[in-house]
Order: structure tokens, then C-alpha cells, then sequence
């Protein structure tokens, strides 16, 4: 059984049609790639995958269980994680809270510990502590705990973006565009990280990519779209060489 | 050693506070101010959960603590026997000074005012549902508009209500806020949304002003999050509310309009977002401005309200704004982080 399934996903935004009859089965320890123009309908599907939409038609399905209707808090700490294209981090927070507040899910005392700070509270709130700092060791960024999330250099957000979503204990890990706006060599340190990531936290992922150069390096299958409908889907050899995919990233061939 | 620095000096101001009031060395008048204090700075740390830690606006206060305020009142007055309060009753307008006698006269009052104060704070807590349930859908400057609409329904339905004395209100409350009693409820006030706050639940709420969206999908449940920060700051309101009315011993629904939600909107932008020791400073310094112009007469509104448009033109976050005193602080990560500068 896949870890994540979608079947006949369509998804209409009024009278506009963002996703159409679009299908995955993502299994475990999988990296996968989607890739497809701006405005192809990338971001919306994880939007309705994480709940924030509910589909107009269509099945999603973790684990054999259905996420339909969900809230979205809920089905993320079935454990999905996810980083956003423009980041959306909580600016005005430390880099610590940052980290401990994707953990939300964990917390494991009532409202009368937190107020009377209770051994059960102090148990938990170390645990938290603990997993945050553990987080943002693996990914560097340990020496900015005290700092606001906003005076971080650009990129570190986005580390402190996969630390936040890393916290949630993900088996999927939904990232949207993690290179964006990144130099190349910044870019090569980010594909090598999502690498190291996955192999540490046996993690399944789904990678929305612009840049052919990434999803064309890390990914073992790529799945492409265009108006919201899956074009072609196969091994990053197969999708470089498709017609479907070139034409809808440079246009059609015109007949002189 | 250090961590009993600040319960052995709260329980020394409390004797200090307390002593000095019952042997006289207080003044009704200094006594009156300091109560004032306390409830106001209970009022003001409550509406900062709401307005500075979740970022939303509320402009309702006053109608939370008229629910507290009602609730206990009728308990006192007509609910439970004069002579468990060892109190008479006290006509309206009179001013009762403290009198050690009757205080003695009736312990009972000991066991009797926290409860009635804690029924008419659940009574808060509840009628902070009406904001609490609209501000899953809406937020920012509509549901401002709700908070204001809800404050407006409770005194209406309070001066509609023949039974609870309709726009006349109720008079004849029996004294019963005193000076240690407004201490003990400011602290545990204080203490209370502050440890909240530092919890990843209170952690929660401020990822709701961050961003709402990311927060949901960062599994914070925002739903409940929103519920209890609603419920919370209500509940401490219906509290102030209660002490309030124990001290002016009359109240009308006049009393909790729109003006009182001002004014303790004011406290918190003086004190400053998201800071509990903010919102006691800015309890203590608009009480003790206030007073301290009351010569002044009605040119003190003038007055208050330049020194408020000054505040927010050169020092918008207030006294303290996003910042806290050291003893109210959480501890401090327990390994030693090196200071890295941002390098770019």
C-alpha cells in the first residue's frame, strides 16, 4: 500500500479549474518530483493535500486513511510536514519557539499543568525543548535559538523552515520550491541536506521544483503538470525528453 | 536559593501591603488607589492575551467584566445570607472604611468571596464563547467590530433586565475587595496568564498572530487555542469585574460601557504588547497618572489622551512592549548557546 494516495483529485477555485483528475501513489521512502509551469496547479495540491482546501471531487488517503474533511492541524500531525514556497515562518518568534510550536501536537499535559507548572509539565516541556534542539543541530542552526526568526540570513529560514516541519516527526514531507531564490551554491547545499534529511528520518517526500537542475538530480521519478492535469510522469530521463513537458514550458512548436 | 527570591518577597510585600492597611498607615484614599491598581493591572494583563499575544483586537473587555461583576454581585446581595458576610448592608454611596471588626466578625467571608469571585469568572469564561466561536472565521478588524457588539448586547441585556435592576443597577454590595485581597488576585493573575503564555499552548496563540495558516499546518489546533485564549482573558475580566464591584458597591450597566473597555485598551498600549510585566506597569502608571491629575478635573482627559498620542508617536511598543522583567521571564535555554552574529 502506498503511503499516500490521491485519486481523481479535481478542484475548481469558483469557475476556475486548478486541479483535474489528478492522481499519485507515493510509496514509502520515496522522493518524488513535481514539476510543471507557474500556475500549473503545484501548490494547490498540497494545499488540498494538507486540508487548507476541501477537494471538489476526488480521494486523499494517508496510510489507507482517508484525509477528506479534515482540519488541516489535524491531518498534519497524522505526520505530514511541509515548508512553503514564500516562506512562513512565525517572524516575530525566537527560532527556538519557531521549532517547539510545530511540536503543538505533542503536548501531553492539560491546561491545570501549564498553569501550576506541574513535574508532568516540566517532563513534557523538556521533551519539546529537547527535540527542538536536536533539530536545529542537524540542520545548523543551533546558534540562532535565542533569535528572531526574521533577522535570520536568507538561507537559514528555509533551514529553520525544514527544522520547523522536521519537528512535527513527518513521514511525508511535502516541500514546496526549497531552493528558491537561492545561489547555486547555496542550492547544491540544500539538495544534499533534503538528501541527508530523508536518509536520518526515513522520510518519504514530494518536491514541487522550478528548477530542472534539482528535481532532474535528487529525484528517482517526476511526475509533470500543466493546467492542473498530469502530463507525463516517469524517470527524470523520460520526462527531459518529453514533448507534453517542453511545450508546456516553451511553448508549442508553430508549423512555418 | 534564588528561586525562593520572589515568592518570599511577594509574601513580604503582601505583609507590608496588608499590615499597613489595617493599622492605618494607609489611607482609605492610598488604600482605594492601590486596589484600583491591582484590579486594573488584572483587567489589563487579560485583555493583552486577547490583543497583544494573539494579535487580535478586541474592544469588548468591559462587557466580560460586567458578566463577572453581575454574577457575583447577586451572589453577595441576594443569594447568600448577611449574616455569613458578617457585613451589613451598606446603602449606596457610603463609604465604608475598613473595619477590622466586621473583617473578623464573619471568616466565613474568607471562604465565601474567592468562590463568589471564581463563579462570576466561570460566568465570564462562558460569555467568552460569543467571540471566541466568530473568531474561527473572522478575524482582524471585523471581529473587533464583534467584540464591541458583544460588549454592547451584555449591558443592554443587563439594563433591559427589570430583575437585575435594569439601568438603575444594583446598589448596596457589601465591601468586601480589600487590599490583600486584590494583591493575592493580581498575583495569581499575573502568574497565571504568564505561565500560560510560556507554554507551547501560550506558544500557540502567538503562532496565531504570526500566521494563522502556518500555524494550523504546524499542528497547532488554532480552534482551541483561540477558545481558551478568548476564555482565559474573559474569565480574568469576570474577576476584575467582581473585586470592581465589591469596591464601588454599587454598579449599573453604565459602568461597564464602552469607556471602561477604552480605558483598559489604553493600559495595555501604555504597558505594551505582549508583556506581562508591561501590562503591571501599565496598570500602575495610568492609575497613578490618572490620579495625579485629578486636580486638574476634566482637562485631565486632555491631558491622558496627549500623553497617549505622544506614546504612539515616538514610542509606539509602550513601556515594555514584547519584552519582560528577568523574574517573569521563562528560563532561559539550559545549554549555553553561543552568540553567532548574522552573518550574510
Amino acid at each position: 500500500m502506498p503511503l499516500l494516495r490521491i485519486n481523481s483529485l479535481t478542484h475548481y477555485f469558483g469557475g476556475l479549474r486548478a486541479v483535474y483528475d489528478y492522481h499519485l501513489d507515493l510509496g514509502e521512502g520515496e522522493l518524488r518530483g513535481l514539476i510543471g509551469p507557474n500556475g500549473a496547479g503545484k501548490t494547490t495540491i498540497f494545499n488540498l493535500i494538507c486540508g487548507l482546501y476541501r477537494p471538489t471531487e476526488g480521494e486523499i488517503a494517508l496510510d489507507g486513511k482517508s484525509l477528506i474533511g479534515l482540519q488541516p492541524h489535524k491531518i498534519t500531525s497524522q505526520g505530514i510536514g511541509r515548508t512553503f514556497q514564500n516562506l512562513r515562518l512565525f517572524n516575530d518568534l525566537t527560532v527556538l519557539d519557531n521549532v517547539k510550536i510545530a511540536q503543538y501536537s505533542r503536548i501531553r499535559y492539560g491546561l491545570t499543568d501549564a498553569f501550576l507548572r506541574t513535574r508532568r509539565y516540566w517532563e513534557v516541556e523538556e521533551e519539546i525543548e529537547e527535540r527542538a534542539y536536536r533539530l536545529m543541530e542537524i540542520l545548523g542552526i543551533e546558534r540562532y535559538a535565542d533569535q528572531l526568526a526574521r533577522n535570520l540570513p536568507y538561507g537559514d529560514q528555509r533551514r529553520l523552515e525544514m527544522a520547523r516541519a522536521l519537528a512535527i516527526e513527518p513521514k511525508l514531507l511535502l516541500l514546496d520550491e526549497p531552493t528558491a531564490g537561492m545561489n547555486p551554491a547555496e542550492m547544491v547545499e540544500m539538495m544534499d541536506l533534503i538528501q541527508r534529511v530523508k536518509e536520518e528520518f526515513k522520510l518519504t517526500i514530494l518536491l514541487i521544483e522550478h528548477r530542472m537542475k534539482v528535481v532532474m538530480g535528487i529525484c528517482e521519478r517526476i511526475q509533470a503538470i500543466d493546467f492542473g492535469e498530469v502530463i507525463a510522469e516517469g524517470t527524470p530521463e523520460e520526462i527531459r525528453s518529453n514533448r507534453r513537458v517542453i511545450e508546456a514550458y516553451l511553448g508549442e512548436e508553430v508549423e512555418a | 536559593m534564588k528561586k525562593y527570591y520572589l515568592p518570599l518577597g511577594l509574601i513580604g510585600l503582601f505583609i507590608v501591603l496588608t499590615g499597613a492597611s489595617w493599622l492605618g498607615f494607609f489611607s482609605d484614599y492610598i488604600q482605594t488607589v492601590l486596589m484600583y491598581i491591582g484590579i486594573n493591572a488584572i483587567l489589563t494583563v487579560s485583555l493583552n492575551l486577547v490583543n497583544g499575544y494573539m494579535g487580535e483586537f478586541s474592544v469588548g473587555h468591559a462587557g466580560f467584566m460586567a458578566v463577572g461583576a453581575y454574577i457575583a454581585t447577586i451572589l453577595t446581595t441576594r443569594v447568600i445570607p448577611h449574616f455569613v458576610l458578617g457585613t451589613p448592608l451598606v446603602p449606596s454611596g457610603f463609604v465604608y472604611t475598613f473595619d477590622v471588626a466586621a473583617w473578623a466578625k464573619g471568616p466565613a467571608v474568607h471562604l465565601v468571596f474567592p468562590v463568589v469571585l471564581l463563579m462570576g469568572g466561570f460566568g465570564a469564561a462562558l460569555a467568552g464563547l460569543l467571540v471566541a466561536v466568530p473568531s474561527f472565521k473572522i478575524r482582524g478588524d471585523y471581529l473587533a467590530i464583534i467584540t464591541l457588539a458583544v460588549n454592547y448586547i451584555v449591558k443592554s441585556a443587563f439594563e433591559n433586565t427589570e430583575a437585575l435592576g435594569g439601568s438603575r443597577g444594583l446598589p448596596g454590595i457589601p465591601k468586601l475587595t480589600s487590599v490583600p485581597w486584590v494583591f493575592v488576585w493580581t498575583i495569581i493573575s499575573l502568574w497565571a496568564i504568564r505561565n500560560f503564555i510560556y507554554s507551547t499552548y501560550g506558544k500557540g496563540v502567538m503562532a496565531i498572530r504570526e500566521d494563522e495558516i502556518a500555524a494550523e499546518f504546524m499542528t497547532v489546533d488554532t480552534r482551541r487555542a483561540k477558545i481558551l485564549a478568548f476564555c482565559i482573558s474573559s474569565f480574568f475580566a469576570g474577576i476584575g469585574g467582581g473585586l470592581l464591584a465589591h469596591l464601588l458597591l454599587y454598579i449599573n450597566p453604565a459602568t461597564f460601557s464602552i469607556t471602561k473597555s477604552t480605558e483598559v485598551l489604553v493600559m495595555v498600549y501604555l504597558g505594551g504588547m505582549s508583556s506581562v510585566s508591561g501590562s503591571l506597569l501599565g496598570a500602575i502608571a495610568y492609575t497613578g497618572l490618572s490620579e495625579a491629575l485629578r486636580p486638574l478635573r476634566l482637562w485631565k482627559w486632555v491631558v491622558i489622551s496627549l500623553i497617549l498620542i505622544l506614546l504612539m508617536l515616538f514610542r509606539r511598543e509602550g513601556i515594555m512592549g514584547f519584552k519582560e522583567f528577568r523574574f517573569l521571564a521563562p528560563k532561559a535555554p539550559k545549554r549555553e548557546v553561543e552568540y553567532a552574529p548574522a552573518s550574510d
